[in-house]
């Protein structure tokens, strides 16, 4: 419009513009003098219906679950200094670099633009201590995209959730790092820090002259301790039982996020309130994290004490990474069902698996290995949970739907 | 509890013609009059090249059951029986007629006596000849909804004006304007199938046709009027008597009088009125001109035959960004690739979309969000089905029922990665029912 055509103008609203290069028009046999005395019909685009389509869009889903990362990512830097936020950018830029370099060297179109990579570099980020080096989200990024995601097709083909398998992957090749390098929650008020600081050894912050350890490996060793309470000194049993029976200001803390853990994973809150959003936009089913969350729940009430039924239900829901992995990594698209029973059934696998591996298994938290696992149950879920046909009888339908087909 | 069905989207309503009064179009100098605008076989072309034809004049004979006549909409003389351009793409046998301005009427049409009393026999009869199919846009032969076998019983009349397409009104102003007569209507459809009950439903976002429907009803105990949410495709038959008696009607080849239900759009429901009163053939209907790329959007009433392009001159012509043309409205409607076509029974509205509503996005991989499973209102897993259908696995998406897909098209819609959901099923749907005719022609060979 605002730009005047070198062109004679177009008679208004008559013939289109076309092509005059285009081939001869078939005319109907009807009206051939009609055709001559006339200007050509307009000619329109083609396609097959529905001729709308909604505004949601695949970068909008993945640029609105980075933004409610947001809060949280911001609490982090706050409770672990400016060093977390530096993390955080880090393993995002690597994830993106990485997309666009495997798409680049291998001629493909680039999808960096639908910002998958992105949301995929912060949650390596939000999975790892704050305490590592520098390498190390830049190391879990470049295998999250280019070996979980990329090699299996790109966005909406990798079998398995990319930042897991990229924490998967640092956790088994530096478990010192991804295991030990806790920092305190305000590590940079003590003496000799700030909050700008970046070098820092975590070994060397001490809590009370005692090595520190995050709220769940606290409570795994005074629940291994109660479980030997036979073989083992009074006092160090009975230090345990305090352990496990004064959760209370603990599950505060948690909550808020002022103690030791993940970066992102510390504050349940500030994850909460991005999650609700998540939720207003649709872009969670509430059947995953309820299901997830409320196995555990039930599981940390039951096997979580040093009695039946004597476990803290709260403290098992906000320590470690249940918030974060239950509202955003057991909710990624891809990797998850796409029926709502199979929400359900996905959910509640990784709350068992999760309680089983934080009560028993060799790690104090299973969070992510439990998803990793039901990650790869998801195609079969999918195959068992095809939901009854309108129309059709229910019970018949249950049947073929109990044969797997 | 708000009556609806299970699944379904809620697209822009754009209903930017819902306050405006239908005019009636003047009488169109031609008219292109195909000679199959209904699902069925078609009729025999009854008149030669050169004839004198009257207003309501039948052109075609129909040929077998489910089939039904096509008639004269202006009085002239025919042009030419050939072939033509056709709102379903491709050229079709049509009867020409130019108009001599007598405006004569055919003789058979004037009021019979006592047609409040006429036996089924006789509505179905008068049905047929009036040449009336669904006027939702499906076009089925409306007398052989009206013979439900004897032991198939309707007890519910579903008259069906939800309207649920974006942009459409036509219904809503026949609604509004011809209320009596719709009832008039509704009540000959159970006459002839013997129902003891009418439901009138609409979506509410027309609560003031809700009140005149209400009010027209008073007086018939049979009829209750209904206003259901506003949801997308609360129009589809199957849908809609879900969401009002929660009956399902079973998958294809099962159908409504299965679960004892008979739904008729509310446009069918007059012209059944006229055809019954007054032997009145289907020659006019409501069609909504509508949509970004039209400069004045206008109801019409608008003769059976009349060019797309002279509607849309009614409605200020195209704006220059018109991109697209659509017959029928945005989420089931058909491109055309000109506005030569003519106005056929099944057309129940013109939209025009401009540049940027034509846009449909590039086509991502699925990222398994679950929304068109959520949505599909016949309970599939499109985003399956439509991959099995991209990799020729028929047989796979057979399985997951990709044959009762109801083409709504919620799934493409919905889809974030803007993938042609619906468009792949059909094609894996065309492709089974391909498969099946020959293995069938196998059979009986």
């Amino acid at each position: 419009m605002e730009t005047p055509k070198d062109t004679a103008p177009q008679p208004e609203g008559g013939e289109a513009p076309d092509k005059p290069a285009a081939p001869a028009e078939k005319r109907p046999e009807a009206a051939p003098e009609a055709a001559a005395a006339k200007p050509l019909p307009r000619r329109f685009t083609l396609s097959s219906s529905p001729h709308l389509r909604d505004v949601e869009s695949v970068s909008r889903i993945m640029i609105t679950v980075t933004l409610t990362l947001v809060p949280a990512a911001l609490g982090a830097t706050w409770v672990f200094g400016l060093r977390a936020l530096w993390l955080i950018l880090l393993g995002a830029l690597a994830a993106v670099f990485t997309e666009w370099l495997i798409e680049r060297v291998f001629g493909m179109k680039t999808t960096i633009g639908d910002a998958s990579a992105l949301l995929t570099g912060v949650l390596v980020s939000f999975n790892i201590p704050p305490g590592v080096p520098w390498w190390i989200p830049v190391v879990g990024s470049v295998f999250a995209i280019g070996i979980a995601k990329m090699p299996f097709g790109g966005l909406g083909w990798n079998p398995m959730n990319p930042a897991l398998a990229g924490r998967a992957f640092l956790l088994a090749s530096w478990p010192l790092h991804m295991t030990k390098d806790w920092l305190p929650a305000f590590w940079w008020k003590r003496g000799g820090f700030s909050f700008f600081a970046w070098r820092v050894n975590p070994q060397s912050i001490l809590v009370d002259g005692v090595s520190f350890a995050t709220p769940l490996e606290a409570h795994k060793t005074a629940l291994k301790t109660v479980w030997d309470q036979a073989n083992l000194p009074v006092n160090i049993v009975s230090q345990a039982l305090d352990q496990l029976h004064n959760t209370g200001q603990q599950v505060v803390d948690l909550a808020v996020g002022t103690v030791g853990g993940c970066i992102g994973e510390t504050s349940a809150l500030l994850l909460l309130v991005g999650a609700a959003y998540l939720f207003y936009k649709n872009y969670i089913d509430w059947r995953t994290p309820f299901s997830f969350i409320g196995v555990v729940a039930l599981g940390g009430w039951m096997f979580g004490g040093s009695e039946l039924f004597g476990g803290d239900v709260l403290f098992h829901i906000f320590a470690g990474g249940l918030i974060l992995g239950a509202f955003y990594m057991a909710t990624d698209m891809v990797t998850t069902p796409i029926t709502k029973k199979g929400h359900l059934i996905f959910g509640a696998g990784a709350g068992v698996l999760t309680i089983l591996i934080r009560l028993v298994g060799g790690y104090p938290e299973g969070v992510s290995y439990a998803i990793l696992l039901m990650n790869l149950l998801t195609p079969l879920i999918d195959r068992w949970t095809v939901p009854r046909r309108f129309g059709h009888d229910p019970k018949k339908a249950a049947a073929v739907a109990a044969r797997g087909v | 509890m708000k009556k609806t069905f299970r699944g379904g989207t809620h697209p822009p309503e754009f209903k930017l013609t819902a306050g405006k009064k239908a005019e009636r179009m003047p009488e169109p100098q031609v008219v292109y009059i195909p000679v199959s605008q209904h699902i069925g076989a078609a009729g025999n072309v009854i008149v030669a090249k050169g004839d004198t034809v009257k207003i309501g004049q039948p052109l075609t004979e129909p040929e077998g059951f489910v089939s039904v006549p096509v008639h004269a909409s202006i009085s002239g003389t025919v042009k030419n029986v050939g072939s033509y351009a056709n709102p379903v793409g491709r050229e079709l046998p049509t009867v020409t007629i130019e108009a001599d301005g007598e405006d004569a009427l055919y003789e058979g049409i004037k009021e019979n006596h006592g047609w409040q009393e006429a036996s089924p026999e006789q509505i179905r009869e008068r049905v047929k000849n009036a040449g009336l199919a669904g006027m939702g846009g499906a076009a089925f032969p409306t007398h052989v909804k009206l013979s439900p076998p004897k032991d198939k019983p309707v007890d519910t009349v579903i008259i069906n004006g939800a309207e649920c397409e974006p942009y459409l009104t036509s219904d809503h102003r026949l609604m509004l304007e011809r209320p009596d007569d719709l009832i008039r209507g509704a009540m000959l459809v159970a006459r002839a199938v013997g129902a003891a009950k009418i439901i009138i439903a609409l979506e509410n976002n027309k609560p003031d046709a809700f009140e005149k429907l209400k009010k027209a009803a008073t007086e018939f105990t049979l009829v209750s009027v209904e206003m259901l949410p506003v949801k997308y495709p609360q129009g589809a038959e199957k849908q809609l008597i879900n969401a009002l008696t929660g009956r399902e009607v079973p998958p294809p080849p099962g159908l409504p009088m299965d679960v004892g239900c008979l739904v008729q759009n509310v446009g069918s429901c007059v012209a059944i009125y006229e055809a019954v009163r007054y032997n009145r053939p289907l020659i006019e209907r409501y069609v909504t001109v509508t949509g970004s790329g039209v400069k004045k959007p206008v109801n019409l009433i608008a003769k059976i035959g009349t060019p797309f392009a002279e509607l849309v001159g009614k409605a200020g012509g195209y704006r220059d960004n018109a991109a697209k043309l659509l017959m029928g409205g945005p989420m089931m409607g058909l491109a055309q690739w000109t506005d030569a076509v003519p106005v056929v029974k099944g057309t129940s509205g013109i939209v025009v979309l401009n540049k940027n509503d034509a846009k449909l996005g590039r086509e991502q991989p699925c990222i398994g969000c679950g929304r068109c499973v959520s949505v599909c209102p016949v309970f599939l897993l499109p985003t399956n089905i439509a991959r099995f259908s991209q990799l020729e696995m028929f047989d796979e998406a057979e399985r997951l029922g990709a044959s009762e897909c109801i083409e709504c098209g919620s799934c493409t819609y919905i889809c974030p990665s803007k993938r042609n959901l619906v468009q792949h099923i059909r094609f894996g749907k065309a492709s089974i029912a391909a498969a099946r005719r020959k293995q069938l022609q196998k059979k009986t060979a």
